[in-house]
């Protein structure tokens, strides 16, 4: 389809006009089987930075990725030309190259039609974000920022699109959605103060970014000259986007197979994996449920697999690992989605009992270049930034150097004291949308610090 | 900072870049490769858009029209696991009103659509404009307008010409080795690039630039009898290059699977590193990594004056007039180049995603900083510095954008740690230490926001005492401050020790972008750096 005004909602292609391009690139097949997944949307972004709007970027793509079957064989082509001659051409393009490759022991059949339910990710105030309108919520970053004698920095992405997957078995599935993340980092002149404010939402109405403009303000003061504490275990406050940072990475790491292979924190001392086994405090639930209204996901995956509530541990004990429909025949059990979203549990503390409550203790903002140490625990190295704080006999005292971890979300969950209650944040690193996620804020003991930094 | 493989894995059939090899450079190739001749459509179109824009208001203007095929070919054992092929082709149009930018793309490669989105970057800069400070200047080009220049990487083979089952054949038969020498899992893959991309500005410039990247790489698993412990060996030994199919069939994965299922067994029964301060030695293979996060990113201009602070960071290496000419990063043998001429880098192009000809120029020269990485807008910035060292204020070339979809702005070109005077190999740094540690291969990688603080893993660890390697350790990172890491560098190897390593995923910007980088260097020792032992016991 042709995007046909400047702006307005988002331009993505239609359940209808999937259909149609589904029905033609299939009609195009000779395969045994063919699969057609089209992706469509509008990727729009504004950044800020020294107060002012720096660059700004809007784009429209559309993609058919078709798999061609042939025998035990498969390949997938993607193009992003939709006239007739560029889908005939990747359909023919999918089978020459499926008919060169080896046979696939693991191959199974395409899935038949699906019952899917229609996913609740969509917001019009999202895919309707024009330049204007994010020029304005910029602004309410970047004007009490200059008020206040701060430099801001920023960026606010929003996303609309739509997702089809049909195959010549009768499976047809249409989704769209949206996606926006708000992220401002506030510093003072001179460099010696740092403070990050973030939000992520389906929904542009539920981020305030006159809220992100204080926190950020108010932690780019407080933190200015923080003094350097030794490394070492320290009881530790993570505010909820800390969490997230963190709590993710185990949703990187529930695969059945690398645990059933011996290659997985998952996997079990001398063969198997450990579902029903306790990993972490029995306070803790993790469940991906694509209709969280919190945080919703895609109803079904790339294959057209719908997707379902998953509780990945409850009560602090492995409940499920994500199976593949070949692993899940091969080991006897249901195909098992890996989840798009993860929902942690909570509990009723607020962060001012977190804080009364800690003798000495270190208040963390974020994490941030946060990377894969030890597979074997999920241990992960990276730092604080952006706000953080000692806490001394119940108070909050003074910025401290940030810190370099070498910790796993594993043991952090084990030392876990107290839980405050859940809240969606922005937990990716780039400051893209990302995974939605939604955790509590933890106060937790021995968190390991190895080395302090310098930067602010 | 670099994306992890798994990150670069999911981004890289979405992301298309650019490669190349300066044209005055450009050598003849052996096999006729896949020669972009120009679209002459593509031609009308830019200049379509520019005009459009012209139009519309814009200052200044230009306009890519890009054409991107990659394929990626995934095995496991004995068996595919994927073949994908990707072609994605768009257009992106940037403009410049009243010092603003604004910046459009589409899919939809029709006259009317080229006209609506170059209108669209024009309201789209107004809106931007209205609260603007500081206006965007730009700094003159230093060469004439290019009306026609073209350019393609220098590569032999084709990939896109070479049959699948060929390239099937070699992964199965690499992995087979590697099962045959004990590996109990074994992972291996091939990804090719092919980006067609025509450019031009209201300057008078059009570019036709054909742009090729290659990386073949394995992973060997094995695991211990009692699944306790798992040990991986990463084919670091094999970097990506700017190259061709050639550059597959020189690795020849076959012939180091074998050692490399018997590296990562010995990693299994290795001795736990003892926690303390070490000499290093660091291999080209390891060592590129540490010179991209602690050497190329603090250097770059945008995150001196704080317009990446949001994500990828500020620099310790600011503000610029406290830093440059001023700051001693390492001894005076320490000399760091930057280029995007050296033939099979990743970062070599004829012209950057500006229309400005790259430059190569010292970032540190005697071991003093002496300048950042530029492009048009931020050249502007440093005017001062180069005006007292008698030097035009000039772009050094480094605007980039990963895909049609995705706005040009600065990206580090290859960023080398020049050879010493001495002829000395790794050998030879190995003999001359008492106590150290030698580190083969990149591993985990991390580095603050400022670029201060960094740990870094790596794929082998060898214990060296009194000039001899005496065994191989585990569990070892090491952690430094970066301007005593620097200062802490007291051997280097010579020319014959240079190498080129590199990464497809070198991510910065918001929204995220990919960049493709090499980073040149020799084997290093560097003095009493600390090092962690990073095994824990679930």
């Amino acid at each position: 389809m042709t995007p046909k005004s400047l702006y307005a909602i988002a331009p993505h292609l239609s359940r209808a006009e999937c259909d149609a391009i589904a029905k033609k690139v299939l009609s195009f097949s000779t395969a045994d089987e063919c699969r057609v997944s089209i992706n469509s949307g509008m990727r729009q972004n504004t950044r800020f930075a020294v107060n002012q709007i720096s660059t700004a970027g809007d784009n429209y793509n559309a993609a058919v990725t078709v798999r061609s079957v042939i025998g035990k064989r498969s390949a997938n082509v993607t193009v992003n030309r939709l006239d007739d001659a560029s889908l005939r051409a990747a359909v023919q393009n999918a089978e020459r190259i499926a008919r060169l490759a080896p046979e696939d022991p693991e191959l199974l059949p395409e899935l038949g039609p699906q019952d899917v339910p229609p996913s609740v990710q969509w917001s019009d105030a999202t895919a309707s974000l024009e330049p204007e309108a994010r020029a304005e919520a910029v602004r309410a970053i970047t004007e009490p920022a200059r008020r206040a004698g701060l430099v801001s920095t920023g960026y606010l992405e929003a996303n609309a699109g739509s997702f089809a997957v049909a195959n010549n078995k009768g499976l047809f599935a249409y989704d769209r959605s949206t996606a926006v993340a708000f992220t401002t980092t506030v510093r003072t002149p001179d460099g010696t103060g740092s403070g990050w404010a973030g939000a992520s939402d389906n929904d542009f109405r539920r981020i305030d970014p006159r809220l992100l403009a204080e926190r950020a303000i108010e932690k780019a003061r407080k933190s200015v000259n923080p003094v350097a504490i030794e490394p070492g275990r320290y009881t530790v406050i993570l505010e909820p986007t800390a969490v997230a940072n963190l709590v993710q990475l185990i949703g990187g790491a529930l695969n059945a197979r690398n645990a059933d292979e011996g290659r997985s924190f998952f996997s079990k001392a001398g063969g198997g994996n450990k579902i029903g086994e306790k990993v972490v405090d029995e306070r803790v639930t993790l469940v991906s449920d694509p209709f969280d209204p919190r945080v919703p996901s895609g109803t079904f995956g790339g294959d057209g697999l719908p997707t379902q509530k998953v509780t990945w541990i409850e009560n602090g004990v492995v409940r499920n690992l994500a199976y593949d429909r070949f692993w899940a025949q091969r080991t006897g059990k249901a195909p098992v989605s890996a989840g798009g979203t993860l929902a942690m549990s909570g509990g009723s503390s607020s962060m001012e009992e977190m804080i009364a409550s800690t003798e000495r203790g270190i208040l963390v903002t974020r994490f941030w270049y946060i990377r894969s140490v030890d597979p074997r625990t999920i241990l992960f190295t990276g730092l604080t930034r952006d706000g953080t704080f000692l806490i001394e006999n119940g108070k909050v005292t003074r910025p401290v150097k940030n810190l370099r971890y070498n910790e796993s979300p594993i043991f952090m969950l084990n030392n876990l004291q107290m839980m405050g209650r859940p809240e969606r944040v922005s937990a990716s690193e780039a400051g893209g949308p990302g995974q939605a996620i939604i955790v509590p804020p933890l106060k937790c003991r021995d968190f390991n610090f190895t080395s302090t930094s310098d930067a602010i | 900072m670099t994306a992890s493989r798994r990150e670069f894995l999911q981004q890289s059939a979405a992301a298309a870049a650019a490669v190349g090899l300066a044209s005055s450079l450009a050598r003849p190739v052996a096999a006729q490769p896949h020669v972009f001749q120009g679209d002459p459509s593509h031609k009308e179109l830019v200049l379509r858009a520019i005009d459009a824009a012209k139009a519309a208001g814009a200052e200044y203007a230009d306009a890519r029209i890009s054409s991107a095929r990659s394929q990626n070919i995934g095995t496991r054992e004995r068996r595919v696991t994927n073949i994908g092929d990707n072609e994605t082709f768009g257009f992106g149009v940037r403009v410049l009103v009243r010092g603003a930018w604004g910046f459009a793309a589409s899919s939809n490669l029709t006259p009317d659509e080229v006209t609506r989105v170059a209108r669209q970057a024009v309201a789209q800069a107004r809106a931007n404009a209205a609260a603007m400070v500081k206006p965007v200047e730009l700094a003159p080009v230093h060469h004439p307008p290019v009306p026609n220049g073209v350019w393609r990487s220098p590569i032999k083979v084709d990939p896109f010409t070479v049959a699948i089952e060929d390239k099937v054949a070699y992964l199965l038969e690499a992995n087979a080795a590697a099962l045959a020498a004990g590996a109990r899992f074994v992972n291996s893959q091939m990804f090719f690039l092919r980006d067609e991309k025509t450019f031009a500005n209201t300057l008078g410039t059009v570019t036709q630039q054909t742009i090729f990247r290659a990386q073949p790489g394995m992973t060997v698993t094995m695991v211990s009898p009692d699944n306790r412990d798992f040990q991986t060996r990463q084919s670091t030994d094999i970097q990506p290059k700017g190259l061709g199919y050639e550059h597959v069939l020189d690795a020849d994965l076959k012939r180091h699977a074998a050692r490399w299922a018997e590296e990562a067994k010995q990693k299994l029964s290795a001795k736990p590193v003892e926690v303390g301060r070490y000499d290093l030695i660091l291999h080209p293979t390891h060592l590129w990594l540490t010179i991209h996060e602690a050497i190329a990113h603090p250097t770059e201009l945008d995150r001196a004056y704080g317009f990446e602070a949001n994500y990828a960071g500020t620099s310790y290496l600011a503000p610029p007039e406290d830093k440059l000419g001023k700051f001693r990063m390492g001894p005076r043998f320490m000399n760091v180049l930057a280029d995007r001429s050296a033939p099979g880098s990743l970062s070599a192009c004829g012209w950057d995603d500006e229309g400005v000809q790259p430059e190569d120029f010292y970032i540190v020269k005697d071991g003093m900083f002496v300048d950042y990485q530029t492009t048009r807008e931020q050249a502007m910035w440093l005017d001062w510095w180069y005006k007292q060292q008698g030097k035009p204020t000039r772009s050094h070339g480094c605007s980039y954008a990963q895909t049609w979809a995705d706005v040009q702005f600065q990206r580090m070109p290859n960023v080398n740690l020049l050879p010493g005077e001495q002829d000395l190999v790794w050998e030879d740094l190995i003999a001359a230490t008492e106590n150290g540690i030698a580190i083969i291969g990149d591993g985990s990688f991390s580095i603050d926001q400022q670029r201060y603080n960094a740990q870094f893993g790596g794929q082998l660890f060898y214990e060296v005492k009194n000039g001899k390697i005496t065994g191989m350790l585990k569990d070892v990172a090491y952690q430094i401050r970066t301007p005593e890491f620097w200062n802490a560098l007291d051997m280097i190897g010579g020319k014959r020790s240079y190498e080129l390593g590199g990464a497809f995923g070198d991510g910065k910007g918001q929204p995220s972008q990919s960049n493709a980088v090499s980073h040149g260097c020799p084997p290093t020792r560097h003095r009493q750096v600390n090092v962690i032992n990073t095994g824990r016991t679930a």
